[in-house]
């Protein structure tokens, strides 16, 4: 611990640096808007009224505090560990998402732009931005891969529901990166009328940082309500990994308890040996996308390689650098988990919880299955459980081969 | 002085902006890429910048990402770049690349300078490396003396044009519009003012891109910025042309258009 508070020196908020990982590797044109949004930010986090606004916000409008649900009968299969579901599923709009949605529209506001745009795999974070979109009166735009659009078909109803405008992206690997790229090209366009809502805590400085600190409130409500519940700190913390928003939301309340473990699962697809997943920090290596520094798939030409997972929201060839560096310093670990092992976890919890999880929280299930096996008995373990499955149900009926006859 | 600025120089004394083309090295294919440049060099244009193909592009319009994806699909890696800097190089020519800076960080910041020496070429564009994260290609170039060229816009504050502009050593790359590349109807207006604002910082060339797709474009550009840099306009053209010796004969013909449009008179 004494080394690793050394490694925490190597934090500069100022300049969004985690270590090495992190900076801004962005055309210079888009420089003064994230000047804007960190100057607004600080700003904003100094300010009472803005604290009130997002906190009300999060109680009336999102239902915030989550529930901290134990989950009994899926205990026998994680070893007998003591596990809690962080209920973030049960968020308005489904998942986590909202919590950094909500923060950054009151900065959208704040610094009077009229026009939101964001980037969306599994939808989740497409949804959640459309709500709160409607909510403020904004003009909102969703970046979505073709391929995801198909295999999220219901969230892309949702936003069009919500008024706001969904555009398929055509180019690359038609999924999450190339959506971020699109969302870039609008940004630097439109940079001036208009507020890039980045869904996760990867992409330039400040956007891993303040990301983080609104999803922090899901760390901070369990850390309580675990003490309140077993009078003690977890023996361990357990999320799913894609570009990380509700891991390092879960996690960073808990970085200073030294005894908390901190397991992320990423998405291995058909496995990291085949070549296809998307587990960056367990298969990949140091190099810049979308901005910052951090692992990525990607070739010695710096070429980005294509990712693969199950679950749209986690197949992303980048990470955000926070868990880069939480990596390299040893305070978390990360561990892939397959398609297979995730689809698994999915239909354990929902048939031993009634809780249908969605694909993504599904990885960080069938990693704790296996943490609570390694743990024993007298472990106690908070999952986040992200977000709901519904919109997984017609990837998970086709998985498991689910007919309305059978 | 450097091979960049004896360009511009030499421009001037002719009354005339210096004409920069850009393509991405490995389109419509490796050798077609090196072909074209030379040509371009040899029909009135004085500086050629080559892309780094870059699987995420995100500064370039539909039009460079398709040329973009064409080049990787034709297997270009900065091997193969460097040996088409050295190629084109031969042409006597200032020859620069341009790469974000995700290849040249995967490949090597040292590697990257030294090969670029070696191969003849005399700078790097790098339009996502701010001047803030770039200490160590700072000290890689000026070891391997290769000019840095970094990129303003019109959105960058006075402390900004003045942090960046201090960092380069070649020319100041001035992007005309907020956006991405592409052929425009008209020049932004906001060029001239950029151009402005950046000779009050430094004394080095500046030259301005983005936008411009026609030779009276260039010539409206010429009339206040050192250097006009032509980019789409050139790439569109070759997608037009299946056949090389067409794309060939299509891209003479553009540069010597493009060279009239660069006098100031």
């Amino acid at each position: 611990m004494t080394t690793f508070l050394q490694d925490l020196k190597k934090i500069d908020e100022e300049t969004g640096h985690f270590g090495q990982f992190g900076g801004r590797f962005v055309p210079e044109a888009l420089i003064s808007a994230l000047d804007q949004l960190e100057d607004e930010y600080l700003k904003a986090a100094a300010d009472p009224k803005f604290n009130e606004d997002f906190q009300n916000l999060l109680k009336d409008y999102v239902g915030r505090p989550s529930p901290l649900t134990e989950a009994r009968n899926f205990s026998k299969h994680a070893g007998g560990a003591r596990v809690f579901l962080k209920r973030e599923d049960l968020n308005h709009t489904g998942s986590h998402k909202i919590n950094n949605v909500i923060g950054q529209a009151l900065l959208t506001v704040r610094m009077g732009k009229k026009r939101i745009i964001a980037e969306t795999g599994a939808g989740q974070h497409g949804v959640a931005t459309a709500t709160a979109a409607a909510l403020f009166g904004l003009e909102c735009v969703i970046y979505m891969g073709e391929e995801d659009t198909v295999r999220q078909s219901l969230n892309v109803a949702r936003m069009k529901l919500l008024g706001a405008t969904v555009v398929p992206v055509t180019t690359g690997t038609k999924t999450l990166k190339d959506a971020i790229n699109e969302a870039m090209r609008d940004w630097v366009t439109n940079v001036e009328s208009t507020h890039y809502l980045l869904g996760t805590v990867a992409g330039p400085h400040p956007f891993p940082t303040i990301g983080r600190n609104f999803h922090s409130i899901m760390g901070v409500e369990a850390r309580q309500q675990i003490l309140e519940k077993t009078g003690k700190l977890p023996t361990a913390v357990t999320a799913c990994v894609g570009g990380g928003s509700n891991a390092i939301g879960l996690f960073h309340p808990f970085i200073l308890d030294k005894d908390v473990q901190l397991h992320g699962y990423e998405a291995a697809g058909d496995g990291i040996e085949t070549g296809r997943h998307a587990a960056t920090l367990s298969g990949g290596t140091i190099g810049i996308l979308h901005g910052t520094r951090s692992y990525v798939l990607q070739d010695e030409n710096g070429q980005t390689l294509p990712s693969h997972s199950i679950s749209a929201g986690l197949d992303y060839p980048g990470v955000g650098p926070e868990h880069a560096w939480l990596k390299d310093t040893g305070r978390a670990f990360y561990h892939p988990i397959t398609d297979t092992e995730a689809m698994d976890a999915f239909s354990l919890l929902s048939r031993t919880e009634g809780i249908i999880p969605a694909i993504e929280t599904a990885h960080a299930i069938a990693g704790t299955v296996k943490l609570g096996k390694e743990l024993g008995k007298d472990a106690v373990i908070i999952i986040n459980c992200s977000g709901r499955g519904d919109k997984d149900v017609e990837t998970a009926a086709k998985w498991f081969k689910i007919t309305s006859n059978s | 002085m450097s091979l960049i600025h004896e360009a511009f120089n030499k421009a001037k004394s002719e009354n005339r902006a210096a004409l920069i083309a850009y393509l991405p090295a490995g389109f419509p294919t490796i050798e077609g890429s090196t072909k074209i440049m030379q040509e371009m060099l040899n029909n009135g244009v004085d500086l050629v910048e080559i892309g780094v193909p870059y699987s995420d592009p995100l500064m370039d319009g539909p039009i460079i990402q398709q040329a973009v994806d064409i080049a990787l699909h034709n297997k270009t890696g900065i091997k193969e770049v460097m040996q088409i800097v050295k190629e084109v190089s031969q042409t006597g020519k200032p020859v620069l690349t341009m790469s974000y800076w995700s290849p040249i960080e995967k490949w090597g910041v040292e590697k990257y300078a030294q090969q670029m020496n070696q191969s003849g070429g005399v700078g790097v564009i790098t339009p996502d490396l701010p001047p803030d994260e770039s200490d160590l290609w700072i000290t890689a170039t000026d070891q391997n003396k290769i000019d840095r060229v970094f990129v303003v816009a019109p959105s960058s504050s006075e402390e900004r044009l003045k942090l960046v502009t201090n960092k380069v050593t070649g020319f100041v790359y001035a992007a005309s519009l907020m956006g991405v590349t592409g052929t425009r109807t008209e020049v932004s207006s906001r060029a001239e003012e950029l151009v402005k604002r950046i000779r009050v910082h430094t004394q080095l060339p500046v030259a301005v891109g983005l936008g411009v797709s026609t030779s009276e474009q260039a010539h409206e550009v010429a009339k206040f910025a050192d250097g006009v840099i032509v980019g789409s306009a050139f790439v569109k053209a070759i997608l037009e042309q299946p056949d090389l010796s067409k794309a060939v004969a299509a891209v003479v013909q553009l540069s010597k258009d493009f060279a009239r449009g660069v006098r100031k008179d």
